[in-house]
């Protein structure tokens, strides 16, 4: 089953700006997908024609089959969206905020106060929820948006740069319930900036450039486009390092020296290597950019 | 969604709406019963004791149901365009355009809080009204309908400037430049039997001369034109511009790119 099936999709703004120029993508439900673009890349506008907030110009997009022409109060049933800017009501109280929603949705609200009680306590607000929302910190408004997007029980979760401008300690929680969630069967659509949060949770990316999707893969089969990748090596002790030049070798901090091994030349090959020269390996691991690169290397293309 | 689901979110709109207005008494519900206040006092007390009665009514009374639907109209009118597009301008109105909410019952929930808050402040000018005349009915029915259709009237109206608003400057240019000339020349404070032939004849083009006359014979069974056209006209302007916002919510006008 498709979660997501767009066919030849189409935008140009009344601007004149061609946001989107033919866009295909296929989501399998359960799956959980990035959408990485650069800014203006079009990644927000296939958010908001899938959602109901932009009108498309051609092509076509099925949500679990309901197609948004003809089916889209069916389709939106199905979904709930995260935003990447702000959009609830800053003198509405928290919780008034999602009991609103799901009463759109057409929750009795009865059950909208208990769902929403879950929810609050799970992303960690049911104690803010008789204030005003606008007195809530800027992670805790992204954990609203989150909150207001699950109250109707969403087979589709459409995610904008949630975590942008959230801290450290936050993402990773977030990447925590965003995977629970995925576990769930809850199909997961995410933009993001932070290519980290691709390798770390979804299973397929998409990239779009121009209005364009240049990739579309699972985040495995893309990382094995990349020619080249970057190690990180702790030894015990750097000797004649210049001798690693192949490997474009060059030292980061005392005993740490990064290489770049391409996929022609063996890991083993490497370390043999290195063994001749007198050093001794202490840990040998990737330096963890490699969507980063993948995703600059395609940009370039 | 069905019939249960749609009805659910019809009263989340005006719970909303009406928890809005009520939430901020002091600045939807207060002001304009002090002002309509000013007008009892001033043009029916001070005045109006100078000015001979009118149709067999006395000043004071003649200009009380004018003052009332003249609060109901800028009551309704303001809630839904001032409601409507603060939620465009802080874009809390994509709750409602991502849900699968149908237009007709967005147009219904936001016109629905506008006549409540366009009754409540003419209830409450009536009531005041009382302090300065006894209140006399002829027809309570005429008095509902015509009170009711003008409120739909003008939330709807208020309803389709907040549509297509661009900035809080859009909202305030029709209320000021157009609605209060309107009202004011609509035959809250005068018969247009007083004017001469060619300004009455002209005063017929103001569509707000038949709501306030068809009110004000509910009261006192004077009027100006023929009720029967009015409540006619307001049926129409309602079914009017009842369809007009749904065409434009349909095609998305003023609220999706």
């Amino acid at each position: 089953m498709q979660a997501i099936h767009i066919k030849d999709l189409k935008k140009t703004y009344a601007n004149g700006t061609v946001a989107l120029k033919g866009v295909d993508l296929q989501v399998t439900a359960g799956d959980f997908c990035a959408l990485l673009g650069a800014n203006g890349a079009g990644k927000t506008t296939i958010i908001g024609i899938m959602t109901g907030l932009v009108l498309k110009t051609e092509g076509s997009v099925r949500i679990f089959g309901h197609d948004i022409d003809h089916q889209h109060p069916q389709a939106k049933e199905l979904m709930g969206v995260v935003p990447q800017e702000l959009n609830f009501n800053m003198f509405e109280k928290v919780q008034d905020i999602i009991v609103n929603q799901a009463g759109y949705f057409g929750i009795e609200r009865s059950k909208a106060l208990k769902d929403s009680e879950v929810l609050l306590k799970k992303l960690m607000l049911w104690e803010k929820r008789d204030h005003p929302s606008r007195s809530l910190s800027g992670g805790m408004k992204r954990r609203l948006m989150i909150a207001r997007a699950l109250i109707n029980h969403p087979k589709l979760l459409i995610l904008d740069e949630p975590t942008a401008g959230v801290d450290v300690e936050l993402r990773y929680s977030m990447w925590e319930f965003l995977s629970e969630l995925n576990r769930q069967g809850t199909t997961i659509l995410l933009t993001t900036h932070y290519l980290e949060e691709v390798e770390q949770m979804c299973r397929s990316a998409a990239m779009i450039k121009n209005g364009e999707i240049i990739a579309y893969d699972r985040v495995s089969q893309l990382l094995k486009l990349l020619d080249v990748e970057t190690y990180v090596v702790h030894a015990e002790e750097i000797k004649s390092i210049e001798k690693l030049s192949e490997y474009n070798a060059k030292i980061v901090d005392v005993n740490v020296f990064e290489v770049d091994l391409d996929k022609k030349r063996r890991l083993g090959e490497f370390v043999h290597k290195v063994n001749a020269l007198g050093m001794v390996i202490h840990d040998l691991r990737p330096k963890g950019n490699r969507m980063d690169k993948l995703f600059l290397e395609l940009l370039k293309k | 969604m069905n019939y249960k689901s749609n009805y659910i979110a019809f009263s989340t709109i005006v719970r909303k709406e009406v928890t809005r207005f009520v939430r901020i008494w002091s600045q939807t519900l207060i002001p304009p019963v002090i002002t309509q206040a000013l007008y009892f006092v001033i043009f029916g007390k001070f005045i109006g004791s100078q000015i001979r009665d009118i149709q067999g009514v006395s000043y004071m009374a003649f200009i009380v149901p004018g003052l009332v639907m003249m609060a109901v109209i800028n009551n309704s009118f303001s809630n839904v365009v001032s409601s409507f597009f603060g939620n465009k301008f802080q874009r809390s109105i994509e709750e409602l355009l991502v849900s699968p909410t149908p237009n007709w019952v967005v147009v219904a929930g936001y016109a629905t809080g506008g006549i409540l808050r366009g009754l409540c402040v003419g209830s409450l000018v009536f009531v005041v009204s009382v302090f300065f005349t006894k209140p006399v009915i002829h027809h309570l029915g005429f008095i509902f309908l015509f009170i009711i259709l003008t409120s739909v009237v003008f939330s709807l109206g208020g309803l389709l400037n907040a549509i297509f608003a661009k900035s809080f400057d859009d909202i305030s240019i029709f209320p000021m430049f157009i609605l209060t000339p309107l009202i004011y020349l609509g035959g809250v404070f005068y018969s247009i039997h007083d004017l001469p032939l060619f300004w009455q004849a002209v005063s017929k083009f103001n569509p707000i001369l038949y709501m306030v006359d068809g009110f004000r014979y509910g009261f006192y069974g004077i009027s100006d034109v023929n009720v029967f056209l009015s409540l006619m006209l307001l049926v129409i302007f309602a079914a009017g511009l009842g369809c007009i916002n749904l065409y434009f919510l349909h095609k998305g006008i003023g609220l999706k790119t």
